[in-house]
C-alpha cells in the first residue's frame, strides 16, 4: 500500500499544481464575471463570428485537403516524403511570423495583388474576416492533409488489389474504399480544426478586429487593453470557456474507427489502375502544386525579405530574443515536470489523465485574465509578464506532451513492468535506468513542441506587457504595427529560424539519447 | 520448503486450485496442456497476480503479501528477461542492487558470474548485440548473482534449439546444485522434464497436482496428460 501511495505522489502533485492553475484561473474569471450581464452587442457579435469563422476554416481546410491527400496518395515524385513533412511545420511554425508572410503574399502590395494587377483586378485586401479564414486555412489544411492521407494510406493495399480484381472502375472504388474512409475520418479532422480555431488569438488582432472580425479570445484582449473593463472581460472569459468545454464533449463523443480490416502489406504502392489518365494526373499535379505554393510562398517571403534584413535589427530585438528564449526553455522543462508524471499515471489512472487535459479547457486569454484577477490585489501585474508567459505556455502544451508520452508509456509498461517488478526497481533508480532512456525520443520531441510552441506564442505577453518588457513575438508584433516591414521581415526571419532550431535540437537530443 | 496453503486462483471463468509442498532444492517441473494455468501458477507465486484465496507461504512465512522483487525467488520469463537498452553489466548490476549503482566489488562479481555463464568480457556488450542463448546465459548469471533460494523458469529457453536448450538446462542444474536452488521449471517438452527435474507437478483440470516422480508419471501418464503428451 505504501509503495502505491509513493508511485502516484509525483502525478497526484503534478495534478494538484495543474489544476490549480486552470482552475484557479477559472474560479478568480467567473467570480468577477458575476454572470454575463456585462456583455454587449458587439460580444454577441464576437460569439457569432467565433463559431462561424472555426466552422467555416474548419469546412475549407478538410474540403480542401481531399484532393491533396488523394493526390499525395496515389503519386510518388522526388521529394514527396519531403513535402509530407513539411506539412508538419505549421504545427510549430510562429502564428505572427505566418501572418508576416501570407501579408507579404496575400497582402495590398503583396504578389498576389502585383500578379494580378495588370488584368485590371481591384487589388484584395487580406484584413478582415476572409484574411482571418485564409490564415486558418493555412494553419491548418496541412493538419487536415495529413489526417486524410493517414486514411487512404490505412486502407489496406489488398482491398485495392481485391478492387482490381472485381474490375471496379475509378467510381467504385471510390463508393466502396474511398468514401468511407473518408466518412470516418472527416468528422475527426473537422472538428479537431474546429477546436483550434475557437481559441484562435493572433490571427484575428492582427488580421481581423473591427465588429465583423473579433472573435471571443480577441474581445477579452480588447476589454481588457482598451477598456480595461474587467467585469466584461470575465464574462467573455467564461464565455470562451463554455464554448471550450462544449467543443470538448461533443469531440469526446466523436470517434474515429476507420476500419478496414487487417492487411499485411503495409508499404502502399501506387495503384495502377487509378493512377491512369491524363486528366487525373493533371489534376493531382494541380491539386499537390497549389498546395505546395499556398504553404511555401508566405514562408519563403519571410526568409526572401528577412534575411538582407538580419543587420539592420533594432537593438530592441535581441533582449526580446534572450527573453523569449528563456521563457521556451523554462516553460519547456515546466511542461515536462508536469506531463511526465500524469502520463505515467495517465495510463492506470483515468484521473491523471482528466488532470492533464484540464488546460484544453482554459484558453490562453482566459488564463492570462485569470492569472491578473488574482494577482492584482497583491502585485502589480506587469511584473508577473513574463513567469506568467511561462506557465500558460507550459499549460496549453500539457495536453500535447501527455498525449504523446502516453502510448509510448503503455509500451514500456507492458514490456518491462515485470522485469523491473521481479527485480525490485523503483523509484529514482527505475525512472534514470528505465522511464527516461526508453522515452528519450518521445520525451524529446515532445520539449521540441514545447519549446517551439513558446518561442513562438503571442498572447497572455499582449495582456501583461507595459510595451517594455517584450518577447520576440511581441517585438515583431510592434514592428509591424509601426508598419516598419523591413525590420519585422528580419525579425520575423530570426524568430522563425529560431523557433525551428529549437524544435530541431530538442528532438534530436531525444534521438541521440535514445540507447537503442 | 515452498507451501501453497490451499491456493485458488480465479480469472474470468478459469479457476485452479493448488495445495502442495516442495521440499527445499528439490527441481521439479510443471507440465500440463496449454492453457491449464502453468504459468498464472508462476505468476501468483512470484506476486505478479493475486489469488483469490489462500497463502503462498517460504519456510513457513507468509509471503503472499510481498512485492516480487522482495519475495525469495528469482524467475525468468519467456521473453524481455533483460533491459535492452543497459549492457550486461548494467542488467547484472540490477540484481545485485536495484539501484544499478555498480562499486568495484560488485563489478568483480558481475565479471565472475559472467565467465561463470560462458560470457567474459561481455559486459559492455547490449542484449541486441549478443545471441538468443547468450541472453538465456545473461539471465541466468543475474539469478546467480540474485542468489534467491527459488528459481522459476516460465519457458525462457522455448525459443532456443535443442542444443543450446540442452545446454541452458545443464547450465541450470550445475548452479541450481551448487545454490542449493530450489527451481520450479514450466515446461511443454516432457524430456525437459526428464532431464532437469526428478519431480513434476501436473497442471490439468483446474488442479495443480503435488508433486510427484517425473519418471514413474511419464511411463504412465493419466488421460488427461496421454492426450497432451499425443
Amino acid at each position: 500500500m505504501a509503495t502505491r501511495l509513493r508511485e502516484i505522489t509525483p502525478a497526484a502533485l503534478a495534478s494538484a499544481a495543474l489544476a490549480a492553475l486552470v482552475l484557479g484561473a477559472l474560479a478568480a474569471v467567473a467570480i468577477r464575471a458575476g454572470g454575463l450581464t456585462g456583455l454587449r452587442a458587439t460580444d454577441l457579435a464576437a460569439i457569432r463570428f467565433t463559431l462561424w469563422q472555426a466552422a467555416l476554416s474548419a469546412l475549407l481546410s478538410c474540403l480542401l485537403a481531399i484532393p491533396v491527400a488523394r493526390a499525395l496518395h496515389r503519386r510518388r515524385f522526388p521529394g514527396r516524403g519531403l513535402l509530407i513533412s513539411l506539412l508538419g511545420a505549421p504545427f510549430i511554425l510562429p502564428v505572427i511570423v505566418a501572418v508576416f508572410g501570407l501579408i507579404a503574399v496575400f497582402g495590398r502590395r503583396g504578389l498576389v495583388n502585383a500578379a494580378l494587377a495588370p488584368f485590371g483586378v481591384e487589388p484584395i485586401s487580406i484584413y478582415g474576416a476572409h484574411g482571418v479564414i485564409i490564415a486558418h486555412v493555412f494553419f491548418n489544411l496541412p493538419l487536415a492533409t495529413r489526417m486524410i492521407l493517414h486514411g487512404w494510406e490505412a486502407i489496406p493495399t489488398e482491398r485495392f488489389r481485391l478492387a482490381a480484381s472485381l474490375r471496379f472502375g475509378p467510381a467504385e472504388v471510390t463508393r466502396h474504399l474511398e468514401r468511407p474512409m473518408l466518412r470516418a475520418v472527416l468528422p475527426g479532422a473537422s472538428l479537431a480544426i474546429f477546436l483550434v480555431c475557437l481559441t484562435s488569438f493572433a490571427v484575428a488582432l492582427t488580421l481581423g478586429g473591427g465588429p465583423r472580425a473579433t472573435t471571443v479570445e480577441l474581445a477579452i484582449y480588447q476589454a481588457f487593453r482598451f477598456d480595461f473593463d474587467m467585469g466584461r472581460a470575465a464574462s467573455l472569459a467564461l464565455v470562451q470557456v463554455a464554448i471550450s468545454v462544449t467543443a470538448l464533449l461533443i469531440a469526446a463523443r466523436v470517434t474515429t474507427p476507420a476500419s478496414f480490416g487487417a492487411g499485411h502489406d503495409r508499404t502502399s504502392l501506387p495503384i495502377p489502375q487509378l493512377s491512369v489518365g491524363a486528366g487525373r494526373a493533371t489534376l493531382d499535379a494541380l491539386a499537390i502544386l497549389l498546395a505546395a505554393a499556398f504553404l511555401l510562398a508566405p514562408i519563403g517571403a519571410v526568409f526572401a525579405r528577412g534575411l538582407p534584413a538580419l543587420p539592420e535589427l533594432p537593438a530592441m530585438i535581441w533582449p526580446a530574443t534572450l527573453t523569449s528564449l528563456g521563457i521556451a526553455l523554462a516553460s519547456t522543462l515546466v511542461t515536462l515536470i508536469i506531463a511526465l508524471p500524469l502520463a505515467l499515471a495517465a495510463t492506470r489512472h483515468r484521473w491523471a489523465e482528466i488532470a492533464a487535459m484540464l488546460p484544453m479547457t482554459a484558453s490562453a486569454l482566459v488564463m492570462g485574465t485569470g492569472a491578473f484577477l488574482i494577482a492584482r490585489p497583491f502585485v502589480n501585474p506587469t511584473s508577473l509578464a513574463l513567469p506568467m508567459v511561462l506557465l500558460t505556455n507550459a499549460a496549453l502544451s500539457i495536453p500535447f506532451a501527455t498525449r504523446i508520452l502516453m502510448p509510448e508509456i503503455r509500451t514500456l509498461q507492458a514490456d518491462y513492468d515485470r522485469l523491473a517488478a521481479s527485480l525490485g526497481l523503483r523509484g529514482l533508480a527505475r525512472l534514470r535506468l528505465l522511464t527516461l532512456p526508453r522515452l528519450a525520443r518521445p520525451l524529446g520531441f515532445s520539449a521540441g513542441l514545447a519549446a517551439a510552441f513558446s518561442m513562438g506564442d503571442l498572447g497572455v505577453i499582449t495582456l501583461f506587457s507595459d510595451g517594455q518588457t517584450r518577447t520576440l513575438p511581441l517585438a515583431l508584433f510592434q514592428l509591424m504595427g509601426s508598419y516598419r516591414m523591413d525590420q519585422a521581415a528580419g525579425a520575423a526571419t530570426l524568430l522563425l529560424t529560431l523557433t525551428f532550431a529549437l524544435f530541431w535540437a530538442l528532438d534530436r537530443a531525444g534521438h541521440h539519447a535514445d540507447p537503442r | 520448503m515452498l507451501t501453497l496453503d490451499n491456493l485458488l486462483i480465479e480469472q474470468g471463468d478459469f479457476r485452479l486450485s493448488a495445495d502442495f509442498e516442495i521440499e527445499t532444492g528439490a527441481r521439479v517441473a510443471v507440465i500440463g496442456p496449454s492453457g491449464a494455468g502453468k504459468s498464472t501458477l508462476l505468476s501468483v507465486i512470484s506476486g505478479f497476480f493475486t489469488q483469490r484465496a489462500g497463502r503462498v507461504l517460504w519456510d513457513g512465512i507468509d509471503i503472499t503479501g510481498t512485492a516480487p522483487g522482495e519475495r525469495p525467488l528469482s524467475i525468468l520469463f519467456q521473453d524481455q528477461n533483460l533491459f535492452p537498452h543497459l549492457n550486461l553489466e548494467t542488467n547484472l548490476a540490477l540484481g545485485l542492487n536495484p539501484k544499478g549503482k555498480i562499486d568495484r566489488a560488485a563489478r568483480a562479481r558481475i565479471e565472475a558470474a559472467l565467465e561463470r555463464v560462458g560470457l567474459d568480457g561481455f559486459g559492455k556488450r547490449k542484449p541486441g548485440q549478443i545471441s538468443g542463448g547468450q541472453q538465456s546465459r545473461a539471465g541466468l548469471a543475474r539469478a546467480l548473482l540474485r542468489a534467491r533460494p527459488m528459481l522459476l523458469l516460465d519457458e525462457p529457453f522455448a525459443a532456443l534449439g535443442p542444443a543450446l536448450k540442452a545446454e541452458m538446462l545443464a547450465l541450470v542444474a550445475e548452479i541450481a546444485g551448487e545454490q542449493g536452488t530450489t527451481v520450479l521449471m514450466v515446461s511443454h517438452d516432457p524430456e525437459d522434464a526428464r532431464v532437469l527435474c526428478p519431480q513434476t507437478v501436473l497442471v490439468a483440470d483446474g488442479i495443480a497436482h503435488p508433486p510427484q516422480d517425473t519418471a514413474a508419471l511419464l511411463a504412465n501418464p493419466p488421460p488427461v496428460l496421454k492426450d497432451y503428451l499425443g
